[in-house]
């Protein structure tokens, strides 16, 4: 498969404060790849020089074997950006707002309609586009963001500031866009979102990355240890401590935690001591992979 | 071209959308035509009023053109004793008292007010000399004709309509441009734009030609309304030359506005610096109020400002009766004004808020 995007070992500096320090990696076309990270780790900086907002200080990129950077009008209709604050022009409805980005796009008219219905803003094309919701802003934007059926869509962001419905509603948008065999490329800070949506993450501190990988992966190599949870009532802490393969256990108010490395091993025993009422199995999340690299190893 | 076209229609949106826009071009300056227009409609005629102290047989002697030319300068009220007519001039209620002792004609008048003092001592003195000469049989050598010179004297909406039409085209102009600038950087919709197959003149070219469509619908509303019976204006002059005026002066303006777009930072501090620019210049470049009675450093600082010539441009080919040519020069400074401001707008400006 081709690379969609190469990027390679990009620096960008604002003053003393060197924003992205050296970053390298490449997206597949088809791929959905995630830049994870907390504010200010240079997600942002490196997305608006992949997509020519920005001029790297050193080192390159190409985007569909092209550079981004001076402004590049053979790339332009061949991509699709969806930028942090959504830009929409003023006093114009959602049917307008997208009717001009057609028409910039000189793309035909139906494709209005098509994205009202993808994006599901269908009952909401005559609203002016301030008073719309959180959520419906979003999903407009990226609907601005789709009309031109671009082969790279730029998302800054997409679900920041939602609520757990909406994001959910817009992930679903997102996967859609997936399955039509784009190249998306997102940033994000939030972890399940990065580990729901994203074939690869690259996690970024500092302005540089820290590990890259598929989220699964990610954990994997992450080693981190499994938390099985039953009813206190079902499992006293004595009894716990005894299983084969507890590395330790904890006692919360109403359940006792097992900690442990081999999992099949404790639940099997969990099952033989029939104490398996309100079982709870968590294992790490992305979450735990980004606390252990920006938290413990790189701030602690 | 089609990047053109949908932003030229997203801009006329934006423009009759905008309800604050649409008070501040059209209807502000349309209440002020309409407002001076119908104060000012007839000129008023200050007559001095004049108190006879008793029964002035002079006045009674009066042949009738006479009597009638005396009515239109002076207000005769009714007649009074001298003292309570002293008093009414000393107050300043009256312009005079007079009163007649045998052939001695006596003008009491208060150096208060002695533009008035000055009216009445002139007037009633040349109706004496005139009355003596018709009694002496003397026929007059020399006689004075009075011929009113074409609309030198701007009285009403002959004024006003220039005035306000410069004004509404600044406004219209400056936040026109200095709004479409601000809160597309501010909504990252410039970014947008930026990653979008849009060319530059076509955002420009959209913006000028829209700017320049608004100014020429507002120079026909205002010079409609402003025709109307009950306002009266009557054109005077190569009119026509206020379309290419017009056109000018929005190019001066779009590019005060550019300006404006690229110093402020935000949307409301654009605005509040486009107002604190077109407002106090429509003041000083004689658009709300005549600059005839200004100080001489006030017309200097009037010269100084593009408005100014804009008005007195339009001023001249609308109802100063001026050729085609007055055009001209206010027409080449405005364009000028347009060039540097650009350049200097251009070399401000910025994408981006950061």
């Amino acid at each position: 498969m081709n690379n969609a995007i190469e990027v390679r070992d990009v620096r960008k500096r604002y003053g003393d404060l060197e924003a992205v320090a050296g970053v390298s990696f490449e997206v597949a076309e088809g791929e959905v790849f995630g830049i994870l990270g907390p504010n200010g780790a240079g997600k942002t900086t490196t997305l608006e020089m992949i997509e020519g907002l920005r001029q790297a200080d050193s080192g390159s990129i190409s985007l569909l074997g092209m550079s981004p950077w001076p402004r590049n009008a053979a790339l332009l209709p061949r991509m699709g950006v969806q930028l942090q604050a959504s830009a929409f022009f003023e006093l114009l409805t959602a049917r307008e707002q997208l009717q001009t980005f057609v028409d910039l796009y000189g793309m035909p008219n139906s494709r209005v309609d098509e994205m009202l219905d993808l994006v599901g803003l269908q009952d909401k094309a005559k609203v002016p586009a301030e008073k719309l919701s959180g959520g419906q802003v979003q999903r407009l934007s990226i609907a601005c963001a789709l009309v031109n059926d671009p082969d790279i869509v730029f998302l800054d962001e997409p679900t920041a500031a939602l609520d757990p419905q909406a994001r959910r509603n817009l992930w679903s948008v997102l996967m859609a866009i997936n399955e039509r065999g784009k190249t998306v490329i997102l940033t994000t800070h939030h972890m399940d979102e990065a580990e729901t949506l994203c074939d690869r993450v690259a996690i970024m501190d500092g302005g540089r990355i820290l590990q890259l990988g598929p989220p699964a992966e990610l954990i994997r190599r992450l080693g981190a240890p499994v938390r099985i949870s039953v009813e206190r009532a079902a499992l006293t802490a004595e009894r716990a401590t005894e299983i084969e393969g507890a590395d330790s256990v904890e006692i919360e108010a109403t359940s006792t935690i097992i900690v442990t490395r081999t999992p099949a091993r404790v639940l099997s025993a969990l099952a033989q001591l029939d104490a398996l009422a309100g079982l709870q199995v968590r294992g790490a999340t992305l979450e735990d992979v980004f606390l252990e690299l920006t938290g413990r190893a790189y701030r602690a | 071209m089609r990047g053109f076209r949908a932003l030229a229609i997203v801009m006329v949106k934006a423009f009759y959308r905008d309800k604050m826009m649409l008070f501040f071009t059209v209807l502000f300056p349309l209440f002020f035509i309409v407002i001076f227009g119908v104060i000012f409609a007839n000129p008023v005629q200050s007559k001095q009023s004049v108190i006879p102290v008793g029964e002035i047989a002079f006045l009674n002697q009066m042949p009738d053109d006479a009597r009638a030319a005396f009515a239109q300068v002076f207000d005769l009220k009714p007649p009074q004793d001298l003292i309570a007519a002293l008093d009414a001039v000393r107050k300043g209620e009256v312009a005079a008292a007079l009163e007649q002792q045998g052939d001695e004609l006596i003008v009491h008048i208060s150096r208060a007010d002695q533009v008035a003092a000055a009216t009445v001592q002139g007037v009633l003195s040349s109706f004496v000399d005139t009355a003596n000469l018709s009694i002496a049989g003397v026929p007059p050598t020399f006689s004075l004709q009075i011929a009113q010179v074409e609309d030198q004297s701007l009285r009403g909406v002959q004024y006003v309509a220039p005035g306000m039409i410069s004004y509404g085209i600044t406004v219209g102009a400056t936040f026109g441009a200095a709004m479409t600038l601000l809160s597309w950087r501010q909504k990252k919709v410039l970014r947008r734009l930026r990653l979008a197959p849009v060319a530059t003149v076509s955002v420009v070219g959209a913006r000028v030609v829209v700017s320049v469509l608004v100014a020429l619908l507002q120079l026909a509303i205002f010079l409609g309304v402003s025709m109307l019976p009950f306002l009266g204006l009557q054109l005077h002059g190569a009119w026509y030359m206020a379309i290419p005026l017009t056109i000018a002066g929005t190019l001066a303006f779009l590019a005060v506005g550019l300006l404006v777009g690229a110093v402020a930072k935000t949307a409301e501090g654009g605005s509040g610096l486009a107002n604190l620019i077109t407002l106090p210049m429509g003041f000083l470049s004689g658009a709300f109020i005549p600059l005839t009675a200004a100080p001489g450093w006030l017309v200097v600082v009037s010269k100084l400002m593009p408005m100014g010539y804009l008005v007195s441009g339009l001023s001249d080919v609308l109802v100063r009766g001026q050729g085609p040519a007055a055009a001209l020069l206010p027409m080449g400074i405005l364009l000028a004004f347009a060039v540097v401001v650009t350049l200097i707008a251009t070399r401000l400006f910025k994408w981006d808020t950061a």
